[in-house]
């Protein structure tokens, strides 16, 4: 076919050099982009790689000749296929989009238009350009759904956005960057958003059509064990510049600089587990549920040791930040009981004394959310110490500074407000917080969550030090497996509301395990190259 | 039962229930008179039968609650019962004779600020959206600024100064009556309908740009660019059926102005519509008309936007399309 | 974020006087114009009687004089002089609009933060009411309420405010509600800390700005409807000197131009006093709602 003739993989099709792009804040021009050079051959999938604030999607849509509002080039070129995108008009752009170069967003529930059906936004570009007729676009539209594996390909495209799910959304999506077979497709962070069972299939499912039409893509993610399936090659990137290039196998088994080593580090942490019978807090069949919906937490039994972590697993849905408002008495169970220190605790929060709240204490996901930005970290960390402790004036500072000193930050961080420190400082405060009460429990609300790589790691690492140095306990609620592998010593495995399983770390982490564990658990992308490959022919061979 | 019937449904209850409600609120100001209606009529000497004879006359001495079911259910009839100021002589005026005309004028007063307001608003608004930040949309921002700031009569007689007084194109009273020609009755109406297009097509072009802004930032218009659409076809296609709720709210909320700027406006240029009855009702504390034009200006704001927000709810595709 | 990303720089300390200073010294020339005429009306509302040339209600000779070195904007429909009474004018308008706002945010703010905090059947409850209030327009409502219960400032005062009081309670409930829903009030709760402590120490901080930017709003829109009322007649009555019902009592000279008074400007000094004050207030809450969306806090 004439289509495919003109993809001759080898030849270079994307040159970007010296490129540098700026945004506007608060009236400033700033670097986003400070020099970074890339090419793309045809058919090759480039891997951008890089924390929050790297500049990756910038430099992907740049790829388009494509500036957000508020962004704009300064220096470098841009060169498509023999087209200089920085010189070429809108008019020369908007041919090209779409048609040659297409984009995959992050969201796909707030990318595709609600108002449109799906077929008719998959086929727009295709059909309004008079690049295929209406009956041809839709016939290839619907090959394009099967080769994605969407459920009934032949009617889903008669579906209006908000009636398909999400993970089908971002192969809908995919489907329709694809409809007029682009020389390259942008992918910006296109499985951030989806769980990981869910992650897998859409996964696969690009991979493939990718390879099928031997299309050249540029794959935007901070999840390494995620480009390392899908890119050929790999370039991270941080504060706009590039810090190291190489093949995918290349770049996994030997990174050349530290920066891209310590991306690796969180993976290394390692706490061994230690079994212990002395349980602090006994949650004991609950269920609970939001005004007259369905149940949240069904008949849930979880068991948590003294000194221990215990990690609450699941995705999205699962009932694991319920089960947290339960047990602090926000959301009062319908049935069931919570015992702590072997007597019953009040369902509701009203109904305890200042003490039982002193000993359970709670760290959010979202510093930024759980610290009041209006007041000072004197403030911040110094109420719970007056509150609870009664400590005042000097004592109280006092404390605080020591508490500050816990956390490895020093007395000058005392007159800062949150938005004066990064992301890091601000969730180590949060701990100082709860801390600050002497707790016996410590909640941990997907506590690393927002965090990037590196901080993540220190932050474990803090947490892991003040346990061995206060024997706290840890009711650690995440999605994330790595993390879990790292520091629990008993992991429960939460699903639609049901406890799956609880167990040491090495019971559950290995085989045989309930059906559930072993998708959630086999889902979870690694640093091989060849996971995604692998698990496939496994999960084929198995059906 | 479809969905969007369902939710159609559920709004207009909940909008008569908010009619009735207002209704409860509007008839019962009257209690609240110190010392009663008939002393204050009747003064501070009046003796206690007097008073009595006085309430009895106008029905004031039977229950409340049966007084507003009375009330209610004639008004909805169009019957409000009849103006105090003919009580004391022998002629008795309904208040429906007195408000009729004038409703008719005032609603053709409204009607002319709207037909002209709306679009032009709403053109200005999308132009000022899609235009960000040029010339056009900062000169279109301070004036309608200024605009919003200055009294509406302020605009009425700088209008009036420089439209009738120094050019005499239109004559600085509208007097209209009951035999004036329809083309007559539009010449007359051109000034005080200018005034309130004025202040309206402000406060509708402002709102109108902001939600247009925060419609072009949703992620699915940067898509639709990233495909290679025209700004037309992303106007047309991808905006437009997308803007139909929150433009159904922006007029529908701004009729509040017109209800407003009506009043004003009609003692300004002497005008015959219910605004002005009102204000003058106020004046002689003739309680049935004041209470009648309340439900009359309180029913239409009501009803505006329950037709706003039955629009956003057909137009939603969430409700249209059930999963 | 990581721990090394550059932060923003911590400033040394400084006193509250010197951020004042340095906030002003970055305000664009609309805010300092707004400033200013805001600051002159204040002047001229608290020095009036030092400041005008005659009394609020001198009658002191022919009616529609011209301006002249005695009557500096020429005198009125009784012969007073209305410089003088524009002075005054600002001590009354201004005063009776500011104790509204301020009696409105009272009680509306006090409620909207209490129901969005409590929810409930207290947020219910008044939420309900509150609803069917804001399905009148404010000078509808108005109307009718002055005339049950009589012409009269204090009247005035609390009609007004009881029903403005409906669209702070709107607002502050809102924001609040965007407040109270954070992490760091649920923080302050699962700790044991009372309503006061949450509302004060929690709440009210973070909702600060949004609600001073309605407050220049409101007293904006109530200043305006009193004008409205005084034109209308219903509102400040005669004789004490208010813009708008100067602007009424003046207003024939429009309506009926007769060649023997050819002094038109009278009604639009007050008139262009009221609209000069709004535009004022708008451009420096313009300022402050771009300073503070804009900007983060500490800045």
């Amino acid at each position: 076919m004439a289509v495919e003739n003109k993809r001759v993989k080898g030849d270079v099709l994307l040159t970007i050099t010296g490129l540098k792009i700026e945004g506007k804040s608060e009236d400033t021009w700033n670097p986003i982009i400070k020099g970074v050079d890339l090419t793309l051959k045809r058919g090759e999938v480039l891997g951008l790689i890089g924390e929050s604030g790297a500049g990756k999607s910038t430099l992907g849509l740049a790829g388009m000749g494509f500036a957000r509002p508020g962004c704009r080039f300064t220096a470098g070129s841009i060169v498509f296929d023999g087209i200089d995108l920085l010189a070429a008009s809108d008019e020369e752009k908007r041919a090209l989009w779409g048609s040659r170069i297409a984009y995959v967003a992050q969201s796909a529930s707030a990318s595709f238009n609600p108002a449109h059906r799906l077929m008719d936004q998959v086929v727009e570009t295709a059909t309004e350009r008079g690049i295929m007729q209406r009956e041809t676009a839709e016939a290839d539209a619907i090959d394009l759904f099967k080769r994605l594996q969407l459920p009934s390909p032949d009617t889903i495209g008669l579906r209006f956005p908000h009636q398909v799910s999400g993970g089908q959304l971002q192969r809908a999506m995919t489907a329709m960057a694809m409809s007029c077979r682009p020389d390259m497709i942008i992918f910006d962070e296109p499985t951030t958003a989806l769980d990981v069972t869910t992650q897998v299939e859409v996964l696969a499912a690009m991979r493939r059509i990718v390879e099928e039409f031997n299309t050249a893509a540029i794959y935007i993610t901070h999840d390494l064990a995620v480009v390392a399936q899908m890119a050929h090659r790999i370039m991270v990137l941080r504060y706009g510049n590039l810090v190291e290039e190489a093949d995918t196998r290349k770049m996994l088994k030997s990174p050349t600089q530290d920066y891209t080593k310590s991306l690796w580090a969180v993976r290394a942490l390692q706490k061994p587990e230690s079994p212990s019978d002395d349980i602090v807090l006994d949650v004991s069949h609950v269920t609970a549920s939001y005004s007259n919906s369905a149940k949240v937490l069904d008949d849930v039994t979880v068991k948590i040791p003294r000194g221990r972590t215990v990690a609450i697993v699941g995705e999205s849905g699962s009932g694991k930040s319920t089960l947290a408002r339960a047990i602090t008495g926000l959301l009062p169970p319908s049935s069931g009981t919570i015992s702590f220190n072997g007597k019953p605790l009040s369902a509701k929060l009203a109904d305890r004394d200042k003490d039982t709240l002193r000993r359970i204490q709670m760290i959010y996901q979202s510093a930024d959310t759980a610290l009041n930005p209006r007041q000072r970290v004197r403030d911040i960390i110094g109420r719970p110490v007056e509150f609870y402790l009664g400590l005042k004036g000097a004592d109280r500072d006092r404390r605080v500074v020591e508490l500050l000193e816990a956390i490895e930050l020093n007395e000058s961080y005392i007159d800062r407000l949150p938005s004066e420190m990064s992301g890091g400082q601000k969730q180590r405060i949060s701990i100082a917080r709860a801390l600050a009460a002497n707790p016996e429990v410590i909640i941990c609300d997907e506590v690393t969550s927002a965090l990037d790589q590196i901080v993540q790691e220190e932050i474990l690492k803090l947490l892991m030090k003040l346990q061995k140095d206060t024997n706290v306990t840890y009711l650690f609620i995440t999605h994330d497996i790595a993390t879990v592998r790292a520091i629990s010593d008993e992991i429960v495995v939460m699903h639609k509301g049901k406890v799956v399983q609880q167990g040491l770390k090495s019971k559950v982490l290995n085989p045989p395990f309930p059906a559930y564990t072993e998708l959630l658990l086999s889902s979870v992308p690694q640093m091989d190259p060849d996971w995604l490959t692998t698990l496939l022919e496994s999960r084929k061979a198995k059906a | 039962m479809h969905p969007v019937l369902k939710v159609v449904l559920q709004r207009l209850a909940l909008g008569f229930l908010t009619l009735f409600a207002v209704s409860i609120i509007i008839f019962s100001t009257l209690s609240f008179l110190p010392g009663g209606y008939a002393q204050n009529i009747l003064g501070q000497g009046a003796t206690p039968e007097t008073v009595a004879a006085f309430n009895h006359e106008l029905g004031l001495d039977r229950p409340a609650p049966v007084r507003y079911i009375e009330w209610i259910t004639n008004a909805v009839q169009g019957d409000f019962g009849n103006s105090y100021s003919g009580t004391t002589g022998n002629i008795k005026r309904s208040v429906s004779s007195v408000i009729g005309p004038r409703l008719y004028n005032t609603f053709f007063l409204a009607a002319m600020a709207a037909i002209i307001a709306v679009p032009v608003a709403l053109l200005l608004g999308v132009l000022a959206a899609l235009y960000r930040n040029s010339w056009f949309d900062r000169a279109v921002n301070s004036l309608t600024l200024t605009t919003i700031a200055t009294p509406d009569f302020l605009i009425a007689y700088l209008l009036v100064f420089f439209l009738a007084v120094k050019l005499r194109w239109f004559s600085p009273l509208s007097t209209v009556s009951e035999t004036t020609p329809f083309f007559e009755h539009i010449y007359k109406a051109i000034l005080p309908a200018a005034t309130m297009t004025l202040v309206i097509v402000a406060h509708m072009m402002r709102m109108t740009r902001a939600s247009i802004i925060n419609l072009l930032a949703s992620p699915y218009i940067e898509m639709a660019q990233l495909k290679g659409m025209s700004k037309a076809q992303v106007i047309l296609k991808h905006a437009l059926p997308n803007a139909w709720a929150p433009i159904a709210t922006v007029i529908a909320f701004n009729m509040a102005y017109l209800v407003v700027g009506v009043v004003i406006t009609e003692v300004v240029f002497v005008y015959p519509g219910i605004g002005q009855l009102m204000v003058d009702s106020v004046s002689s504390r003739d309680m049935p008309i004041v209470q009648a034009c309340a439900l009359i200006f309180a029913a239409t704001y009501i009803l505006l936007n329950l037709l706003a927000d039955v629009v956003a709810i057909a137009t939603n595709p969430r409700l249209l399309h059930p999963k | 974020m990581t721990n090394t990303t550059p932060l923003r720089t911590v400033k040394a300390r400084r006193t509250f006087l010197e951020n004042v200073i340095r906030t002003l010294k970055s305000a664009p020339t609309s805010a300092w114009f707004g400033m200013i005429v805001i600051l002159i009306y204040l002047i001229a509302a608290v020095f009036a009687p030092l400041i005008a040339p005659y009394g609020e209600a001198e009658v002191l000779g022919k009616a529609y004089l011209p301006s002249s070195a005695e009557h500096f904007l020429g005198t009125d429909q009784l012969g007073r002089d209305i410089f003088s009474r524009l002075i005054y004018g600002a001590r009354n308008t201004i005063g009776i609009a500011l104790l509204t706002t301020l009696i409105s945010f009272f009680v509306g703010g006090t409620l909207g933060i209490l129901a969005a905090l409590k929810r409930g059947w207290l947020d219910q409850g008044v939420s309900r009411v509150v609803d069917a209030f804001l399905a009148i327009p404010v000078l509808i409502f108005a109307l009718m309420m002055l005339a049950v219960v009589g012409k009269g400032i204090g009247n005035l005062i609390l009609i007004l405010a009881l029903l403005d009081s409906t669209r702070v309670f709107r607002l502050a409930r809102a924001v609040a509600l965007n407040s109270a829903v954070m992490d760091y009030v649920e923080a302050a709760r699962l700790r044991g800390e009372g309503t006061g402590w949450i509302v004060f120490r929690e709440i009210v901080p973070n909702i600060l700005p949004p609600l001073i930017t309605e407050f220049g709003l409101r007293f904006c829109f109530v200043f305006l409807t009193i004008a409205a009322l005084s034109f209308l007649g219903v509102g400040i009555q005669p004789p004490t000197a208010d813009w708008g019902s100067m602007v009424a009592e003046n207003k024939s000279l429009i309506n009926f131009p007769v060649r023997t008074f050819p002094y038109i400007p009278a009604p639009f000094y007050p008139a262009g006093a009221i609209a000069l004050l709004t535009v004022a207030v708008n451009f420096v809450v313009d300022w402050f709602l771009h300073k503070t969306s804009g900007l983060r806090d500490g800045s």
